[in-house]
């Protein structure tokens, strides 16, 4: 019991120590995208910043839209970060071939992803903390209102979610070798459209506001606009932890299932081979 | 984990096993609700005949093979470039799931209960993928640990294998991408050697490498059996080492098996006229893949052949 245990925590830190160990040897792509990630999520506060010149109207509060903005993309650099380091393990993996290796392994997918999750958020959190403080360098703002306990909670809940889409998401390369790891970035793309980012989904055509409703990052940033902007909201920024928690249970078991049935398809037709 | 294995003296059955490639089937979104494949690989749509995907030409890599491997020992796959023998070592490595037939590992169903087979076994392939940025060290003990075997453990034992196999200690800690292929090969057959799998699945383990380190190799593999009992299944293209190597050799040509005896027994099938054939007139002889001559064609044949 106690050993099946150790078994199956070694296992799972296989994989935390594996993707701490590429990102050590791709330093210059981290670097790289690091830099890229904060010029962008910069130049997306200073629209904040630049509100009332655009419009000509003095009265805009424009510390609150920056903060509007800021939340945005820092939530939104952080959920995509965990789906894509969920998502991109699998197509990585086919690239190298280590694939065969890794699923000939006896490792449950459960423990795989538990490795894969406990890595992708702690990489994440401090990936968008390093963007956060270097963007808050630019600004004066003001966070003594906030509600950071109700934050933090309403993030990590949230990340659940976004591990499970993720996964699912890693069953396209899984599938399609070459097109999978495209079609991730749709998916993504979508993510970024519908969830309210940088604007209330209320502006958004009814269709859309319907997906709105479907996708985690929704609730996550109405929530941490709640938390971290009071005063503003219409709800206390706890009502968002109940449809995340929901969602979470619901994605994550649904993304491992989806994600054991495309390995069995893969297996029944032969789609794992690269060579040999 | 030894304990998993039961007292029997056969190691793996293989029943008349069947793997189709490039069979058209119903949509992948309807296999994900579970539907089971077809027991009978010959019927796998009802009506008998098996149709090929669109565009793509059916393939039957393994054609209703059957043997059996007993425990502790050194089974040889031979075949032309094509015959199936990966097809076959990924069956057993529960990679692939069998159309048709059943595999047995110490009592264990490859199919059914694959955690428990896939504990106990490991392979080489003739394809040594590895993360290429990482070092050797990084992907051993990643490899180490989905075993369960701990990071020291697995270091100090991986640096005596590649030691034994003349990898130079320096690149142990370098990006695989540097090192050449051969030496690529040898962190691979240690990935596989740190398990200590009760049954090892080598395809083309030697290939590629030098003269040396293939003997290095082979004299590992009989290790394995002799002080740790493993059991060892092994394709290859070199007759020697097969011959040297296996206690038994089947021999498989478009995915039928054609012939399954020791070395010895395999060159007494044939008839040389007095003198003893070589494991390579056997494999010539038996997988009818003799040199065409042009004489012997008449101008007929001869121009069926270049059609
Ligand atoms: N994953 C796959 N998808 C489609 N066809 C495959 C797949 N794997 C093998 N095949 C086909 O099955 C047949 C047997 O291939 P296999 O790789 O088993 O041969 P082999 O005996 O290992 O050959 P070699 O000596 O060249 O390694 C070949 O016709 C090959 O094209
Ligand atoms: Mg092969």
């Amino acid at each position: 019991m106690i050993r099946g245990l150790q078994l199956e925590m070694r296992q799972s830190y296989a994989f935390v120590a594996r993707n701490f160990n590429l990102m050590k040897r791709y330093w210059g792509w981290e670097a790289v995208w690091l830099a890229y990630s904060i010029a962008n999520s910069l130049s997306v506060t200073f629209i904040g910043a630049g509100a009332g010149e655009i419009t000509g109207e003095s009265q805009i509060d424009t510390n609150f839209l920056i903060t509007y903005l800021l939340i945005g993309t820092l939530v939104w650099r952080f959920l995509a970060s965990i789906f894509n380091n969920i998502s991109e393990m699998i197509a990585w993996e086919r690239w190298e071939g280590t694939i065969e290796y890794t699923f000939m392994a006896p490792v449950r997918r459960f423990n795989q992803m538990l490795g894969q999750t406990i890595f992708a958020v702690v990489y994440s959190l401090l990936f968008t903390i390093v963007i956060g403080v270097v963007i808050a360098a630019f600004f004066d703002l003001d966070f003594s209102d906030a509600d950071l306990v109700s934050a933090t909670v309403i993030l990590l809940v949230g990340s659940v979610s976004f591990v499970g889409i993720g996964v699912v998401a890693s069953i396209l390369p899984l599938l399609y070798p070459e097109r999978g790891a495209q079609m991730t970035n749709i998916v993504q793309a979508v993510f970024l459209l519908v969830s309210g980012v940088y604007y209330p989904v209320s502006v958004l055509p009814d269709w859309l506001q319907f997906l709105a409703r479907l996708s985690p990052a929704t609730y996550v940033l109405e929530g941490m606009r709640a938390a971290l902007l009071p005063g503003t909201a219409e709800q206390a920024p706890t009502t968002y932890v109940w449809p995340l928690l929901l969602m979470g249970l619901v994605m994550l078991p649904l993304g491992v299932w989806l994600f054991q049935r495309a390995e069995h398809y893969t297996k029944r037709t032969g789609k794992l081979k690269r060579n040999g | 984990m030894k304990q998993i294995v039961s007292s029997t003296e056969t190691a793996i059955i293989v029943n008349d096993v069947v793997k189709r490639f490039n069979a058209a089937s119903e949509p992948w979104w309807w296999r994900l609700r579970g539907g089971r494949p077809a027991e009978n690989g010959d019927h796998a749509n009802g009506n008998g005949t098996i149709k090929a995907r669109r565009g793509k030409e059916l393939v039957t890599a393994v054609d209703h093979i059957s043997f059996d491997v007993h425990r502790r020992e050194i089974f040889g796959v031979l075949g032309p470039n094509g015959s199936g023998k990966s097809t076959l070592i990924r069956l057993l490595s529960t990679l692939l799931l069998p159309d048709a037939g059943t595999i047995t590992i110490f009592g264990l169903d490859v199919v059914r209960d694959e955690m428990k087979v896939k504990r106990i076994i490991n392979r080489v392939s003739v394809d040594a993928a590895f993360f290429k940025k990482l070092s050797p060290r990084e992907n051993l003990l990643y490899g180490a640990r989905l075993y369960g075997v701990s990071g020291r453990e697995a270091d100090r034992k991986a640096r005596e294998i590649l030691k034994r196999l003349g990898l130079r200690e320096s690149s142990y800690n370098s990006p695989m991408e540097d090192m050449s292929r051969g030496m690529q090969q040898k962190v691979a057959i240690a990935r596989a050697f740190l398990t200590q799998p009760v049954v090892l699945l080598l395809d083309e383990p030697t290939t590629g490498l030098d003269p040396r380190s293939k003997l290095e190799v082979e004299a590992f593999v009989n290790e394995l059996r002799d002080v740790h009992g493993a059991t060892i299944v092994i394709t290859t293209h070199d007759m020697n080492e097969a011959d040297s190597l296996c206690d038994r050799i089947a021999i498989v040509d478009d995915g039928k098996m054609v012939a399954l005896d020791t070395p010895t027994g395999l060159k007494r099938m044939i008839n040389r006229n007095g003198h003893e054939p070589s494991l390579e007139e056997v494999f010539m002889d038996l997988t009818g893949k003799e040199l065409v001559e042009k004489d012997d064609l008449t101008d007929f044949e001869l121009q069926k052949v270049l059609d």
